[in-house]
């Protein structure tokens, strides 16, 4: 516990004034299949960037779309919805 | 000027949700608040106890790039409006800039314990939006029923047993219930109709006064359903006419996403575990009081559709 | 403008308690009020709904649907920066329970005046002191109006304390129901120059705003909570010096003093009460008479309930040989009632103590007479001269 903040460090009213710092914890341990994106039959349609619970899908400017494995929980929801089936859920192993 | 948009494509493209929550796999409910907050970027969001609070802000982290109230637990509405009553006080007295204050609450928060002080916002005319995004029963304290829970539905509280084969009673109508509160604007949203969804996020943001949104939020955990499935079990809920889509707009009625002939009710059930006790022969007078709940509704919001439009 | 007789910057006025609240929440420039309706606090919100429909008040009335949604919207108007005020009683604030410790715990400082009324069942309107008593370890500051004068200058008192950038506490301010609330009695309001000057518009930290976001109320698991609680037990006692700060400012300005406690005879008392709100006055009267007699009693009334003006108490009761510890309010199955057990642990680390005795009376707003008053220093002084608790806990003035 050592690393923790104690009672004297902390805001007032249990504040937390750093927006959005839950990128620190990442949830990407959760996974026990991994999403892959074949590219090549990605048509940029974004539903799968649009459907993401996490969001773990990075859209580029171009539209391309990128798994953020840091985040994945590997739902498979990306896979699952995928129009043209670009995107394969890969096992993590043990 | 309410822009409304054809294609997803035309999302904005910021994310003011960040990743690092401890929802579960395959949950519901950030594909609402992603859209919300691309729809409103200027939100004050308050937030009732529930799955969506705890799992977004464990200490010392929070998933929120937009200011955010938690109080407590049926007091989401009441605490929005006293945000929304200070901006718009000191505005006029101050001169700051007033902000729009959405308020997030579950179906039981919403449904049950938060429904007095949700009415009495509504009924104030606060400027504020408020979405329910409804899973169906009590998920952040393990699967219990709630009055948004829809007949047959197994719970923890309302268990597939022997004799009681899961909850007898049918699911309250929000929408009417905040209707009849004479707001302007009131629709339902469901995540697999992503570009309706957003449209009607933008619309309620848009009206000066309370409005509200009904959101159908996948849960696998709750429903037993395989993670993967969530979207694809929300669009089967609109196919089904489980989960009609549509609003009341100043009055009127409008299917936004029309189902002429319905999917059977069963590909919908048979896909989550709390509904599969349904599909046995002895509980078939159960799944018929839902099918027939889903048949009434239907219908009634045809007539609704039909009777609000000829006089308005 | 209040309508009365001019004494240089004051004005001389007749209000109830419940007017004079309003009249001093008006002079305070609150911004939003949101309150619901409740005997014996109703005309408070009342008043304060005609200043702002009238124009008097630039503030922002939520007329909410319960007192639970009431303290609910104080809390975020409190976030936004905004000066927020709220008003109950007994099963008022007992709705709001729940609440309470999430306002002080997120440090919102909002001022509520509490018209103190009995607890139901059965069901009364009328004073006791259970409401106060039924959530004093929420963190929320209490003071004791003992009349109109105290009830008026205690609510500016307020803002100015809760406000503070050492304290950042909500703030009650008791005033005893139907006593206090409809009883008119004279008193000096301040001009409003004088008010603004001691209570400019309030600085906010850490408010909600669009441009810096951030998030209030978070779950706090195992990890944390215990240093949160540590982090507002450490604030909550260190507001105390700001309190009597802000209270000794107050004295210079109005002339009138303020403390945490009051003491009357007790520069040589052998017997004492100790009392909260209106009770105060007739116990002096009482003392006074006895005192006449050659009888040396004495009276310490409490202002400041929360934080427990522990060490002030104790300076004055400790060389006293008996003390009456007088409570409007039962504990069911507790050692004695509230105030006894505070004054009773307040004095327990003293070398020399009193003995103490506690007397239950005036609930659900029986008459606190001069004859329970002369009956608790009879009570007291023969406790004092025997040097042996009779009974620890009387009932006064029930049949």
């Amino acid at each position: 516990m050592s690393s923790l903040l104690s009672w004297r460090d902390l805001g007032i009213g249990c504040v937390i004034s750093e927006p959005g710092n839950s990128v620190q914890y990442k949830t990407g341990d959760w996974r026990a299949h991994r999403p892959v994106i074949d590219q090549t039959k990605c048509i940029k349609c974004l539903l799968c960037w649009v459907y993401c619970p996490e969001p773990a899908i990075t859209r580029h400017n171009d539209d391309r779309v990128e798994i953020n494995y840091d985040y994945c929980k590997g739902c498979g929801i990306c896979a699952n919805e995928c129009p043209v089936k670009a995107i394969k859920m890969v096992s993590e192993g043990v | 000027m309410v822009t409304q948009i054809k294609t997803v494509k035309e999302l904005p493209r910021e994310e003011l949700f960040a990743p690092g929550h401890r929802l579960c796999a395959g949950c519901g409910v950030p594909v609402l608040v992603r859209m919300v907050l691309k729809a409103i970027p200027n939100a004050v969001i308050v937030n009732a106890t529930g799955c969506l609070e705890v799992a977004t802000t464990i200490f010392p982290y929070t998933s929120w790039r937009v200011p955010w109230v938690h109080n407590a637990f049926e007091n989401a509405a009441a605490t929005a409006a006293g945000i929304e009553a200070a901006f718009r006080i000191l505005e006029k007295k101050r001169g700051i800039k007033r902000p729009k204050v959405v308020a997030f609450g579950g179906d039981g928060g919403t449904f049950d314990i938060g429904i007095q002080a949700l009415s009495g916002a509504l009924e104030r005319g606060h400027d504020m939006l408020y979405i329910c995004y409804d899973n169906e029963a009590y998920m952040n304290t393990g699967i219990q029923r709630s009055g948004a829970t829809p007949r047959g539905a197994a719970t923890t509280t309302s268990p597939a047993g022997k004799v009681i084969p899961g909850k007898l009673e049918r699911k309250k109508n929000l929408i009417e219930i905040a209707v009849a509160h004479g707001i302007k604007y009131a629709a339902t949203l469901n995540p697999a109709y992503p570009v309706d969804m957003y449209n009607k996020i933008v619309k309620a943001a848009s009206v000066e006064g309370p409005t509200l949104l009904h959101y159908f939020c996948p849960c696998p955990t709750g429903w037993r359903s395989d993670v993967d499935k969530s979207i694809e079990i929300a669009r089967l809920a609109v196919l089904t006419r489980v989960w009609p889509l549509y609003e009341n707009d100043n009055g009127v009625y409008r299917i936004t996403v029309p189902v002429k002939t319905p999917r059977p009710v069963e590909e919908y059930l048979k896909m989550q575990g709390r509904f599969r006790h349904l599909l046995a022969p002895e509980n078939k007078w159960l799944l018929d009081q839902l099918k027939q709940d889903i048949e009434e509704n239907w219908n009634r919001l045809l007539k609704l559709v039909e009777l609000s439009q000829k006089s308005s | 403008m209040a309508v009365g007789v001019q004494v240089g910057r004051q004005t001389r006025v007749g209000m109830s308690g419940n007017e004079a609240v309003a009249y001093a929440v008006k002079q305070s420039n609150v911004d939003v009020v949101a309150a619901y309706p409740i005997t014996p606090q109703t005309i408070i919100v009342e008043r304060i709904a005609e200043y702002v429909n009238n124009g008097e008040l630039n503030a922002a009335c939520v007329a909410v649907e319960s007192e639970h949604s009431a303290l609910s919207a104080c809390i975020g108007a409190s976030l936004t920066g905004a000066r927020v005020f709220t008003a109950t009683s007994s099963q008022g604030l007992a709705l709001m329970w729940e609440i309470l410790w999430i306002a002080s715990a997120m440090r919102t400082p909002i001022v509520m005046a509490l018209a103190n009324r009995a607890l139901s069942a059965p069901i009364n309107i009328h004073c006791s002191h259970d409401d106060a008593y039924a959530v004093r370890d929420a963190g929320w500051i209490q003071f004791f109006a003992e009349d109109v004068q105290e009830a008026y200058d205690l609510t500016i008192q307020a803002f100015r304390i809760a406000e503070d950038e050492r304290v950042l506490f909500p703030v009650i301010v008791n005033l005893d129901g139907f006593i206090l609330s409809h009883g008119v009695e004279a008193l000096y309001v301040l001009d409003d120059e004088s008010v603004n000057a001691f209570l400019p518009p309030r600085k906010p930290i850490n408010t909600i705003d669009v441009e810096k976001p951030m998030t209030y109320g978070p779950l706090v698991l195992y990890d944390y909570y215990m240093e949160f609680k540590r982090a507002q037990a450490e604030a909550f006692n260190n507001s105390y010096p700001a309190i009597l700060g802000i209270l000794q400012e107050y004295s210079k300005l109005s002339g009138r003093n303020y403390a945490p406690i009051k003491t009357y005879g007790m520069e040589d008392a052998e017997a004492a009460l100790v009392v909260l709100g209106s009770s105060a006055g007739t116990a002096r009267f009482v003392a006074r008479r006895l005192r006449e007699q050659g009888k040396k009693v004495g009276v310490v009334s409490l202002t400041l309930y929360r934080p427990f003006p522990r060490d002030e108490l104790a300076r004055v009761l400790r060389r006293v040989k008996s003390v009456v510890v007088m409570d409007r309010s039962y504990s069911f199955g507790s050692p004695g009632a509230q105030l006894f057990m505070d004054v009773a642990s307040a004095l327990y680390d003293e070398k020399e103590r009193p003995l103490l005795v506690n007397a239950v009376y005036g609930l659900g707003g029986r008459d606190f007479t001069a004859e329970q008053a002369e009956m608790a220093f009879r009570i007291a002084l023969e406790t004092a001269r025997s040097g042996e608790v009779k009974e620890r806990q009387v009932w006064l003035g029930v049949r």
